[in-house]
This record gives C-alpha cells, sequence and structure tokens, in this order.
C-alpha cells in the first residue's frame, strides 16, 4: 500500500471513521442549540469525539453547562494515563511538548506506541494533525447541513445518542467482566440520579460506576483493547 | 453562553488532563487505583448517558419512541453492523414510531 506523506492505510481509514462521525457531531450539536462557531470551536479546543457528543447530549437533555462539562471531563480523565505513556518521549523543548499535548488522543497513542520500540514521535504527530484536521472538516460540514434540518425529534436525532454511546462500548462490553460491571453500576446510578438529583447530575454520578470494576482483575486485557481502526472518533 | 461556558470549562480541563504527562515529561506517577479505574470509567459514564438520554423526561424514567430507536440499536449491535449503521438504524426507528404513533 503506497502512502502519502506517511498517511498509510491504516491512518486514512481512521481518519475516515473520524470525518463521517465529526459530521454526525456538527449536525447533532446543532439540533442541541449550539451555533455554528460554537460547534467547530469546540471541535478544534476538545478534540474528544465521545466527550464532545456526551457533553451535547447533556445540554440537549436540560443540563446545567457544569454538569455537561463533567460529563466530558470524566470521559476524557483517561487522556492523563495516555499523556503519561507519551509524556517521556515527546521532544520540541517546554512549548512543543504543550503544543502536542493538544494532539494526544486514543488512536495517536495507540498506532504510535510499540511495546519493543517505544514511542514514535514523528507517527504520533501524523496521526494526532490528521485527525484533528478530519474531525474538524467533518464537524464543518455537519453544521453546513445541520442548519438545514428541520425539528431534530422528527427525524429521531435523539435516538442517534444513545445508540452511538452503547455502539462505542459494545466491544468492551463482549470481551471485559470488568467493563460490564462498570456499565451496569454506571446505568444504575444515572437512572437513580434522574430521579433523584438535580437535571444533569444523573450521568455525573455515573462516573462512581467504574469503581463496580475494582474486584475484576485490574487492567483490561490487552487482547481485549478494541481496535483503533474500528474507533469512531478522537 | 451556556455554550462558551461548556466549551471553556470542557476545553481547559481537557487540555490539562492531556499535558499532565507531556509538561512534566512523563515523571508525574498516579496512584495505582487510580491507574487501575480509570480504563473503566468510560463504559460507566457511557451507559449512563445511554440510560438517561433513552429515558429521562426531567426529572422521571419515562419509556417512549426513543427506546424504540435503543431496541434497534442493540439488535444491529448483536448483528455486527458498523457503528454509523446502528446510528443510523436506532434513529430512523425513533422517527419511524413518532411518525406512525
Amino acid at each position: 500500500m503506497p502512502s502519502v506523506a506517511g498517511i498509510d492505510r491504516t491512518v486514512a481509514t481512521i481518519a475516515l471513521a473520524v470525518l463521517t462521525f465529526g459530521i454526525s457531531f456538527g449536525v447533532l450539536a446543532r439540533a442541541a442549540g449550539l451555533d455554528g462557531a460554537q460547534v467547530i470551536a469546540m471541535s478544534a479546543i476538545v478534540f474528544a469525539g465521545s466527550a464532545q457528543f456526551a457533553a451535547v447530549a447533556a445540554l440537549d437533555g436540560g443540563a446545567s453547562a457544569l454538569s455537561a462539562a463533567l460529563a466530558g471531563i470524566a470521559l476524557n480523565s483517561r487522556y492523563l494515563p495516555l499523556g503519561l505513556v507519551v509524556g517521556r518521549s515527546l521532544g520540541g523543548g517546554a512549548a512543543g511538548r504543550a503544543a502536542s499535548a493538544h494532539l494526544v488522543i486514543d488512536e495517536s497513542v495507540a498506532l504510535a506506541t510499540d511495546a519493543e520500540a517505544g514511542v514514535d514521535e514523528a507517527r504520533f504527530h501524523l496521526v494526532g494533525v490528521t485527525l484533528l484536521a478530519a474531525w474538524l472538516a467533518g464537524t464543518a460540514v455537519g453544521v453546513l447541513g445541520g442548519g438545514l434540518i428541520g425539528d431534530p425529534a422528527d427525524l429521531g436525532l435523539d435516538a442517534a445518542y444513545p445508540a452511538l454511546f452503547l455502539a462505542l462500548i459494545w466491544p468492551r462490553l463482549r470481551a471485559e467482566r470488568g467493563a460490564r460491571r462498570a456499565a451496569l453500576a454506571g446505568a444504575g446510578l444515572a437512572a437513580a440520579g434522574v430521579v433523584l438529583l438535580p437535571a444533569g447530575l444523573g450521568v455525573v454520578v455515573a462516573t462512581a460506576g467504574a469503581a463496580a470494576a475494582w474486584h475484576a482483575g485490574g487492567r483490561p486485557h490487552p487482547a481485549a483493547e478494541p481496535d483503533p481502526a474500528e474507533e469512531a472518533g478522537p | 453562553m451556556t455554550g462558551w461556558a461548556l466549551i471553556a470549562a470542557l476545553g481547559a480541563t481537557t487540555y490539562a488532563l492531556r499535558a499532565a504527562g507531556p509538561l512534566t515529561a512523563g515523571r508525574l506517577r498516579l496512584p495505582r487505583w487510580i491507574d487501575a479505574l480509570l480504563p473503566y470509567v468510560m463504559p460507566a459514564v457511557l451507559a449512563g448517558l445511554v440510560v438517561t438520554a433513552t429515558f429521562a423526561t426531567d426529572d422521571r424514567l419515562v419509556l417512549d419512541e426513543r427506546a424504540v430507536g435503543l431496541a434497534v440499536a442493540v439488535v444491529a449491535l448483536v448483528l455486527r453492523a458498523p457503528v454509523l449503521a446502528v446510528v443510523v438504524a436506532a434513529a430512523a426507528a425513533t422517527a419511524l414510531a413518532r411518525a406512525l404513533g
């Protein structure tokens, strides 16, 4: 497979998936009431697919900005250990590291990290920049298209969120008992939170469901990690 | 205004989470229990969102057309459909249920 500027087939496949989900995000975020500039700024600044979908879904469900942000932050907590994986290997001085940090996403770390060879910094940057470009381009297309849609409820767009979230965790639910326990606990806590807590906090308390995986045996087995090519977004 | 507040809070925190490793050149070490639990935050939070986005209306849990979409999504996932097909099928099922209802 010939590559253009180092973008091989794996990176191109993921970029296409990210572009598609960027379009969906642009459409759904517009439907949730954000204006076009906000949606595009969010993709540029946050650059985290599942967290952006989650925050916008929470906002759409009546949550405050703070509750919606907390839902996204809980999802993005995984960037802390990912940043630690590549942190030692990034060069370019403090300014270069600060810029590179924005490119810490699941795919850039996964594709640049080899158990024996360590972190390939050039590949980390290549994957990160390519997917940031794809995410922004997709978002922009979605924003333009989303402006043309009438009532989002008529198209069932509110049902797109839960379907997407379930699809994102499905491979892990199949493979890991710990993930199944965490998901069940998170679902139960969220249901209780809806009834008992102020609007939007149900999602926030679901974070504590992760503790249910405590006795399921520590870290997920490497073989159970989702294939990056099947992941939906940055 | 809500939108910009959300973007600022989520953007700043996300960047801090990403940059902690690179800016300390990987010297930061997490307590073991945090390291062990972080991989499970995602399934917990997204499963929570599945529940709230499907069943929550204000402070009540209700069964409406969104549940039809979720049921269709589960069937599509069991049949190993790609993610985009799962999402489109769920939205279409909910739209159809609303049009018929």
